[in-house]
């Protein structure tokens, strides 16, 4: 497929965020000074001041004695890298492939995209004109290579789009600045009286390359197709992407979800065909004044259910600010893993248990909701302190690696932290007779224990617990731990950690 | 009764059965009490599934006895790799625990939410999903709205849903099927040992629709339900409706 390049240049890039700002700039000449060397020195101007004969990089006291009503001002470090990125990110409605021209040019990648706008020219018509009516100035030219399009864009007048076969002709008579080249070179082409590319061709490869070096043959390959140019994305284009511009801007709950309905629905298909689900999801909308916004949502497993994807993504509807109007809407996959699709089951079976992809699905939609504080899944841990014998699984599929234990009783209902108990107990290493916890006092009948479990020296020092199970005369029952030895002084204490069913 | 006339009552009550709402599920045969004395309290003799069963309890040591006993219904729900979750705003249960009842601590989800009333989201979406097997609730009060909304959840899904209510501020009128009281026993030790004998409780079905409250003395001994002892003295708890 021929490919199809769009160059923008915004010759006068800085000075027209200025005017933008102060609309009386616009009709006088002004300038932007730098210092550089210990004087200032013009780093942009304005099309008035560049229309009175001054240009870049003279002198700000050459441009002062020039014009003496010229209107100066600080350049701002980094202001055209800042606004190039906003415009490239404003770009993308127009195509996927956007790149940054530093210092102050574009080139989308236009291939396929023209038509949406019914056809180049329109294409074209609306970006310009949508950028000047921004207040900026740009030459755009569409071409069949970056480096023709480049070239065009900045060294042919006015604006023009070349058709498939002529791009060549029409870049003879371009001077060799528009090759993209260093100063240092094209001043020696200049020298040597080669003033248009058209001369260049005339020469050998070889010559040309023995004197000027790779760069200009591989600059010159690049702008007549020979040789293949890469630029880098400002977005890297998402291998599972869907787009849907609206036709006027959208602004309604109802629009937005009509949107994702059908982007979901539309990558979804794509995910079933190739037998893939995604595991996170980003929905972004292209505001009509340049600003996005997203929501993003992940899964707990591969799922191409657009369905269940949408009721994840329904949470968060609310938090997308709509402006002026959305243009764009856009569902890329961001991480996609293989689902092999499963064999169609006849019926319904009911608790299918933790594989099934109703209950992952019902994991996801209670994890998208605010409200939940966690949803945790328990596998044996290898310690023997009780509050340390369980871990939280990772995945609904983990799998334990040893069995639980079940012996000695353990109770259902645990205290957390345990919580101090006065307790009567007659000699060492007898269960209490009685015991008070929350005011109420428990006369013990019947009892298991001790049960002596050590603290895990390696991992934190503290006192041994022995455990006894207790029923008390009304036949409840509870697990009580005294923290350490009997001692003279009393220094241990006793504990509830838990009650038996 | 004569017995014609037996049978056109029997066949009534049948008929009544799936007006209500409750149908026993065709493909499970499973029996979770496993206890014939209580099951002939339950319409059609079995413990119904699919249907939201409301445990009342005053206190720690009653939730802990409910804990116990519905673990125990759940191990022989869950006996075939199904899943169960249980929610709730605290997170107190003791998975390990659970092994002693039969039940694979593994496969519960535990849902641990903000406020009471995301609690009730949260069941009412778990309920929907027909992928797990139970649903565990801990709430303090359920209103018949809510209840209601509850059952038509698993009329459709086929989900057994468990309500623990502890300290309810008051005892409404709710769609559930059933509403139960287990406190705890004294346990009794084999041949005079000492020491603590297996969990055992005092169970009272105050409420059951289409079937006949009773009181009974259960215990869990080696992965089964044991009748022990039918309560002498039953509480008496006027009935209201149900549903």
């Amino acid at each position: 497929m021929q490919r199809r390049f769009l160059s923008i240049w915004f010759f006068c890039l800085s000075t027209d965020w200025f005017s933008n700002r102060d609309p009386h700039l616009r009709t006088i000449p002004f300038i932007l000074s730098t210092p550089s060397n210990g004087r200032l020195v013009i780093t942009a101007l304005n099309p008035v001041a560049s229309s009175l004969g001054l240009e870049k990089g003279m002198s700000l006291a050459d441009a002062r004695a020039l014009i003496p009503s010229l209107e100066v001002l600080d350049n701002i470090p980094h202001l055209e890298g800042k606004l190039l990125n906003r415009f490239a990110h404003w770009a993308i409605r127009f195509t996927p492939v956007v790149s940054i021209d530093p210092p102050d040019g574009l080139i989308l990648d236009i291939t396929g995209c023209t038509h949406l706008w019914g056809g180049e020219k329109s294409y074209v018509n609306e970006i310009t004109s949508k950028i000047q009516t921004l207040g900026y100035h740009v030459k755009t030219a569409i071409a069949d290579t970056i480096g023709a399009s480049w070239a065009l864009a900045h060294y042919a007048r006015p604006s023009q789009i070349i058709e498939n076969d002529l791009y060549s002709e029409n870049m003879m008579s371009l001077p060799p600045e528009s090759m993209r080249l260093e100063p240092s070179i094209t001043e020696r082409l200049h020298k040597l009286g080669l003033k248009e590319i058209r001369d260049l061709l005339n020469l050998t490869r070889s010559s040309l390359k023995r004197r000027f070096g790779d760069t200009l043959i591989k600059r010159l390959n690049q702008g007549f197709g020979i040789e293949a140019e890469i630029i880098p994305f400002i977005v890297p284009v998402e291998p599972y992407e869907e787009r849907l511009s609206s036709m006027e801007p959208i602004q309604t709950r109802k629009g937005i979800e009509i949107a994702l309905q059908k982007l979901l629905e539309t990558i979804c298909h794509r995910l079933t065909m190739e037998q893939k689900g995604l595991r996170k999801c980003m929905f972004r909308c292209y505001r009509e004044d340049g600003k996005t916004s997203e929501i993003a949502i992940s899964t707990n497993s591969p799922s191409h259910h657009a369905e269940h994807l949408f009721k994840l993504f329904e949470n968060d509807i609310s938090t997308i600010r709509p402006g002026t109007g959305i243009e764009v809407f856009s569902v890329s996959a961001v991480v996609v893993e293989d689902l092999p699709s499963g064999q169609e089951k006849i019926w319904e079976s009911a608790g299918g248990g933790l594989h099934d992809q109703r209950v992952s699905e019902l994991y996801d939609r209670l994890m998208a909701s605010r409200d939940v504080v966690a949803i945790s899944r328990f596998l044996p841990a290898e310690h023997h302190l009780p509050e340390k014998s369980y871990k939280a699984a990772g995945s609904l599929s983990e799998q334990t690696t040893h069995a639980w234990k079940s012996n000695p009783a353990r109770p259902l209902y645990v205290l957390s932290p345990p919580e101090l108990i006065e307790v009567t107990a007659p000699i060492p290493d007898y269960p209490p007779m009685f015991f008070n916890y929350q005011g109420k006092r428990h006369k013990i009948i019947k009892a298991d224990g001790p049960e002596r479990v050590e603290q895990e020296w390696w991992i934190q020092r503290g006192r041994h617990r022995d455990y006894y199970a207790v029923e008390d005369e009304e036949g409840k029952r509870y697990w009580l731990f005294r923290s350490g030895h009997y001692d003279e002084q009393k220094t241990y204490k006793w504990f509830i950690h838990g009650l038996f069913s | 009764m004569t017995g014609p006339k037996a049978d056109i009552i029997a066949q009534l009550q049948k008929d009544i059965l799936p007006l209500q709402g409750y149908k026993p599920l065709q493909n499970m045969q499973a029996d979770p009490l496993g206890l014939e004395e209580i099951n002939a309290s339950f319409p059609q003799k079995t413990f119904p599934l699919a249907a939201i069963h409301e445990f009342v309890c005053e206190g720690k040591e009653d939730l802990a006895a409910a804990e116990g006993f519905i673990s125990g219904i759940l191990s022989s729900l869950n006996r075939n790799g199904g899943a169960s979750m249980w929610i709730g705003i605290s997170q107190h249960v003791f998975p390990p625990a659970l092994k002693s009842f039969g039940l694979d601590p593994e496969r519960i989800l535990f849902v641990q939410m903000k406020r009471e009333k995301d609690v009730l989201w949260a069941m009412e979406e778990a309920l929907q999903c027909n992928g797990i097997n139970a649903v565990i609730a801990e709430l303090k009060d359920l209103s018949f709205n809510t209840s209601r909304k509850f059952q038509l959840a698993v009329e459709k899904s086929g989900v057994t849903g468990f309500i623990i209510r502890d300290h309810p501020r008051n005892l409404n009128t709710t769609a559930s099927i059933s509403r139960w009281k287990i406190t705890p026993l004294s346990s009794s030790s084999m041949d005079n040992l000492p020491g603590v004998g297996f969990p055992r409780w005092q169970v009272d079905l105050n409420k059951i629709r289409n079937g006949k409250p009773g009181s009974w003395h259960v215990e869990w001994a080696y992965g089964k339900f044991n009748l022990v002892g039918i309560a002498e003295k039953q509480l008496y708890i006027p009935q209201r409706k149900t549903g």
